[in-house]
């Protein structure tokens, strides 16, 4: 217990003093996260509306996986971007392994099934809804898709958040393509992981803390702009 | 005025639809011609809202045929449109609903809101023009699902028991917008299990029952001498009805 105690009074000692190598950490931590939840809501959300509207053969077994790569274990996903961006890869060339980009990459393929499964069963709920409206209008495909995604634009932001709690939480995947350098590509999670079989628990400690409070504090906000945009557009 | 070189008349030949095995529309054939306004009437489940889907295109006959005097099926969707029993109004401002419509419609970019104000101020919702168009009224609402369709002057505008949610004062509002909408020379077909609302608005019925289409007359004719044994029962209300083994039809 008093370990416990001990550790959490260094993990607030090192937040209140503004300890510069924590701050680079937790910068480079939403950098990375926030860059791969972007890329994957680019395309994740286009792709779940597309699957949720379209009707094609095989989209059954479309949606069947597109759930199912959810679940995608991210030390897998490091090893196959590894093993891309690794030298003798066919991605080699450019150089990226063991820099945030590939932190990113890594992350963005974690992260895109999540935006786009969860996507794709809102506008399809949505298109229940709105199907009869849109087709007699003449928006049909992809309009029809984009329309829907707009208009229930506030509903995804649950599943970019979504999205967002699995890039910030992920440490097997960066780890992998990151090589967790110091001053380079050591992030929230891989710092916690290290530092805890070091015994820093101070430090380990006070990173947990920052990285619940941010998730907290990005859910909160996020909340509040849904609030608000419900509040106007009804 | 568009009888000459518009997608009326609308003909329909032994038109049937089934869903699940299960026959919603059994062999309509009729011809709705531009001018009166058309009523499509009938008690609830016989087939009225199907039968309008299908003429609108946005539900395919298992069998028969469904003929429009317009070969270009593009054209032939934008000279119609559709209000529905419960109006779906996207996340938006009222005035950016019908903007939308327009949007879809290919109408130039400059020419939009004029004709979405037009489109609001003929049924009495400029002031609405910003509010967000998911916290209006049901009548707003329905009255804003006119405007959208309306914006697009369409030649045939199908409604779908408009009325059916509505109280009163509201569904009064929507038959005086429906009677201009009429009077301007657009064909209106309706849906309905509303007798006086068919009498208010219709100059010639189609009796609907159990997907049958039992009776097409002129509204007058149809109340005082109903020419089928079902429709003379409709009118007096009395329902429910069993079904004879000989398909004719008798209250309980």
């Amino acid at each position: 217990m008093d370990g416990i105690l001990q550790a959490a009074r260094g993990a607030f000692g090192l937040i209140v003093s503004g300890d510069a190598a924590l701050a680079e950490i937790v910068l480079l931590s939403l950098q990375v996260s926030l860059s791969a939840v972007a890329l994957a809501t680019l395309f994740g959300l286009p792709l779940g509306a597309a699957i949720a509207v379209g009707r094609f053969s095989g989209r059954r077994a479309a949606v069947v996986l597109l759930n199912a790569l959810m679940g995608l274990p991210p030390v897998v996903v490091g090893l196959v971007v590894y093993l891309m961006l690794s030298r003798a890869g066919p991605l080699g060339g450019m150089g990226l392994l063991f820099t945030p980009p590939a932190m990113v990459i890594a992350q963005a393929i974690l992260v895109l099934p999540i935006i786009a499964a969860l996507c794709r069963q809102a506008v399809e709920d949505a298109w229940i809804e709105y199907e009869e409206q849109l087709r007699s209008l003449g928006a049909v495909g992809l309009r029809a898709a984009l329309t829907l995604v707009w208009d229930i634009r506030f509903s995804l932001l649950t599943a970019i958040l979504a999205g967002l709690g699995r890039a910030s939480a992920e440490v097997g995947a960066v780890m992998i393509v990151g090589g967790n350098i110091d001053g380079v590509t050591r992030v929230m999670t891989t710092t916690i992981a290290l530092e805890t079989s070091k015994g820093d628990l101070p430090l380990a400690l006070s990173l947990g803390i920052v990285l619940i409070a941010l998730v907290i504090a990005l859910n909160a906000a996020a909340f509040l702009v849904k609030e608000a945009a419900q509040r106007r557009y009804g | 005025m568009h009888a000459s070189r518009g997608i009326l008349p609308l003909a329909l030949h032994d038109v049937c639809f089934s869903a699940g095995g299960q026959a919603i529309i059994d062999r309509v054939s009729t011809e709705l011609a531009a001018g009166p306004s058309t009523i499509i009437l009938g008690a609830n489940g016989a087939g009225k809202s199907v039968l309008m889907r299908l003429m609108h295109g946005l539900l395919q006959p298992t069998s028969g045929e469904i003929a429009w005097n317009e070969p270009d099926a593009e054209r032939l969707r934008r000279r119609q449109a559709m209000v529905f029993q419960r109006p779906i109004m996207l996340r938006r401002s009222a005035l950016a609903n019908v903007i939308y419509a327009l949007e879809v419609a290919r109408v130039a970019r400059a020419e939009r809101e004029q004709i979405a104000f037009e489109a609001l101020e003929s049924v009495g919702l400029t002031q609405l023009a910003h509010r967000p168009a998911r916290v209006l009224s049901g009548g707003e609402q329905q009255r804003l699902a006119l405007a959208r369709a309306w914006a697009l002057h369409p030649e045939v505008l199908f409604l779908d028991e408009p009325t059916a949610s509505l109280d009163p004062t509201a569904t009064r509002e929507i038959e005086m917008v429906i009677r201009a909408f009429d009077a301007s020379g657009t064909k209106i077909v309706m849906a309905t299990h509303n007798l006086g609302q068919a009498r208010r608005l219709g100059d010639e019925v189609l009796f609907i029952n159990q997907g049958r289409l039992v009776e097409c007359a002129p509204v007058e004719t149809f109340f005082k001498q109903p020419a089928s044994a079902e429709a003379a029962a409709f009118i007096k209300g009395e329902l429910p009805w069993n079904r004879c083994a000989d398909r004719c039809w008798r209250p309980c």
